[in-house]
């Protein structure tokens, strides 16, 4: 599907730029370079305030992630159950910083602000798998399943 | 064959906690010993660390079993299909103290029915309060939340009633109900709860509002890290629609409503109302200057009511047992009952509803049972990342809008995250002016420079450089973010800061002695 095919759709909905941006990243992982031109295009709008819509929102990722996405709760619910340390654990398990991605491209480490999991903390999410007490153990088994799920 | 109900949550929660995992396992199971086994996915009574909790009917009662995970599959089936034995029994769900003596207006249904089941929903006595509305005219139902003294839940505690009455009064040709699901406070997850256990009391309670204010339209907006709340709350909408809840013939009263569900994109500042407004209106979640207010140019200008989901969900009890019932529960301006989250290293975690004015104690300790590890509680945050941070020595401090203010706190959301004695306050402090550097929209100065400017005033109090002057310009710098900022992220992120500073000095290396005249 060509960029524009996929936000077509949107045009004329309430907050139809946000949800046409979440299609085109649903579709193809991440927002590539020339959405701004297209969806301005459609939208009838400058690509500045494509490209300023884009940039405020913590969603939107303008580079291709890993193929499994690792959110780790970084909020206060969490730090108050070892949150802080599970961090710095799960940074030096999968040898990745918050926010980077791996070199071949499988997992991206990434810290998310409250998954609302906060009476069963500390909270992650792998993939769109939700992960409750969790621990570096707990996280690298989903890390897996879900590996595996996508060979077969 | 013979046949089986079981009850098993879809809350997240519970899923985080294995639910999902835990319902194939049952299946399967079921299927070796040729039962015919049916399962329905509940929302989550709220007592976190039963689950997942599973619940079956036995002489008109549920009994429960938690938590059980997939490994337990097996002997559960043994059991309900038994004499009822097993070592996770946790007897009839209904007496556990936890939840007995809670005061359900809101949460009633909540993990007991099909969230996406309408003949259920009114079967558990759902849309008395619709019927009701339908029958009055509109001014009189705005005056009926006006009594009841509702306050919005969403964290400001505005009186509800003054809302309804403003967006009714004003002449639009078109107005709207938005629901502020953008719930990103640490330590909150009541609206997760409600939108995935009993989606239908919200949708009750945006239509009564679009009659009540003349509003034909609603939106949800909701926080996208909340995937399983926007797929129960899509399937209710299509429900509703289908029973005629929602369209151009509410119950066949010739009044029309709808409501879609928005998924955000990852941004706190959207829980504010009008950076949530422009959200909407699908553009950067910038902040709005106030006036002009929302409930007369709101979204794409028009009157449009504001609510949170909590707020929205008091609602249907209100008009269906009237404001002065509603009314007798809490205490002075705080009225109605109010669904508290227990959150952080705590023992016995989750939701716990009841009327305003018990004391922070009795939640932290007598209901909570204290940390999940054990060691002494030295900290709370009261009502998310904006919220203070107090000691055990104010616990006594009863849980209403007026208490907490005089005392520099806040009710919020009601959210309180419990910090065992392993807790650094500065660090939080710090993470306060962290969190607001990454989450601010950047549109006013004291909120977008003033906490970079917070992070490293709070690492040269943390490293000693020039201590005590760091430590005036750290309240300085707090002053003015409350003065100067346009909404509250930049205007509250000074609250768990100095009441950190004021509360425990000495983690800011401070001599508790400026403390002794408090």
């Amino acid at each position: 599907m060509t960029l524009a095919s996929i936000i077509e759709p949107y045009v004329g909905k309430t907050g139809g730029l946000i949800t046409a941006l979440h299609a085109v990243q649903k579709e193809r992982g991440f927002l590539p370079e020339d959405i701004e031109a297209v969806a301005a295009e459609v939208f009838n709008l400058t690509r500045a305030e494509v490209r300023g819509v884009i940039s405020f929102y913590h969603d939107f990722k303008r580079a291709p992630q890993g193929e499994t996405v690792v959110r780790v709760c970084a909020a206060e619910a969490c730090q108050a159950a070892g949150g802080r340390a599970l961090v710095a654990d799960i940074e030096k398990a999968f040898a990745l910083k918050m926010g980077e991605t791996s070199a071949s491209k499988d997992l991206t480490l990434e810290p998310v602000y409250c998954l609302g999991l906060c009476s069963c903390a500390p909270a992650a999410m792998v993939g769109d798998r939700l992960v409750a007490r969790a621990d570096t153990d707990k996280i690298a088994k989903t890390v897996e399943k879900t590996k595996k799920e996508r060979v077969s | 064959m013979s046949a089986l109900t079981l009850y098993l949550p879809l809350d997240s929660a519970a899923v985080a906690l294995g639910a999902d995992e835990l319902g194939d396992a049952l299946v399967r199971e079921a299927d070796k010993r040729k039962l015919d086994l049916t399962i329905v996915r509940t929302g989550s009574r709220g007592m976190h660390w039963l689950e997942p909790l599973v619940e079956v009917e036995k002489d008109g009662k549920r009994v429960g079993y938690g938590p059980v995970d997939e490994s337990d599959a097996a002997s559960l089936l043994e059991a309900v299909t038994g004499d009822g034995k097993h070592e996770k029994s946790v007897g009839v769900v209904e007496e556990i103290a936890f939840l007995k003596n809670q005061t359900r207006l809101i949460f009633g249904r909540c993990g007991v029915i099909d969230p996406v089941s309408v003949e259920d929903y009114e079967k558990h006595g759902g849309n008395a309060g619709l019927d009701k509305a339908l029958k009055m005219d509109s001014a009189a139902i705005c005056e009926e939340v006006f009594e009841s003294g509702l306050r919005g839940r969403g964290g400001a505690g505005f009186p509800a009633g003054i809302k309804w009455r403003t967006v009714a009064g004003a002449e639009a040709d078109q107005k709207y109900i938005v629901v502020n699901a953008d719930e990103g406070d640490s330590g909150t997850f009541a609206d997760r709860m409600i939108m995935e256990g009993d989606p239908f009391t919200l949708i009750q309670g945006m239509t009564i509002a679009g009659i009540a204010v003349g509003a034909t339209e609603g939106y949800i907006y909701l926080r996208s890290e909340y995937p399983v709340a926007a797929r129960v709350l899509n399937d209710a909408i299509a429900n509703a629609r289908k029973a005629g809840l929602l369209g151009d013939n509410v119950r066949g009263s010739g009044k029309a409503f709808d409501i879609e569900v928005f998924i955000g994109a990852g941004a706190y500042i959207c829980g504010e109302e009008t950076s949530l407004l422009n959200s909407l209106e699908g553009k950067r979640g910038e902040v709005r200057s106030k006036p002009p207010l929302p409930a007369l140019e709101g979204l794409f200008g028009k009157p449009t009511l504001v609510h949170n989901v909590i707020s929205l969900c008091s609602v249907p009890a209100i008009l269906e047992k009237g404001a002065a019932f509603y009314r007798d529960y809490g205490m002075g301006t705080s009225t109605g009952t109010m669904p508290f989250q227990i959150a952080g290293n705590v023992k016995h975690g989750g939701l716990y509803e009841t009327a305003f004015g018990l004391k922070l104690r009795e939640l932290v300790e007598d209901i909570g049972g204290g940390t999940f590890n054990g060691r002494p509680v030295r900290a709370v945050q009261i009502g998310g990342p904006l919220g203070a941070y107090l000691p055990p020595r104010l616990f006594d401090l009863e849980m209403d809008y007026e208490t907490m203010a005089a005392n520099g706190a806040g009710v919020g959301h009601g959210g309180i995250v419990i910090y065992d004695d392993s807790v650094n306050l500065l660090e939080q402090a710090r993470y306060a002016f962290e969190f607001c550097v990454e989450e601010s929209c950047g549109k006013c100065t004291p909120c977008r420079v003033g906490s970079v400017r917070g992070v490293e005033t709070m690492d040269r109090i943390r490293d000693d450089i020039d201590h005590g002057k760091n430590v005036d310009v750290l309240q300085d710098l707090c002053e003015l973010m409350v003065d100067g900022s346009l909404c509250a992220m930049g205007g509250m992120t000074p609250i768990p800061v100095q009441s950190a500073v004021k509360h425990f000095p000495e983690d800011f290396g401070i001599k508790p002695a400026k403390q002794a005249a408090e």
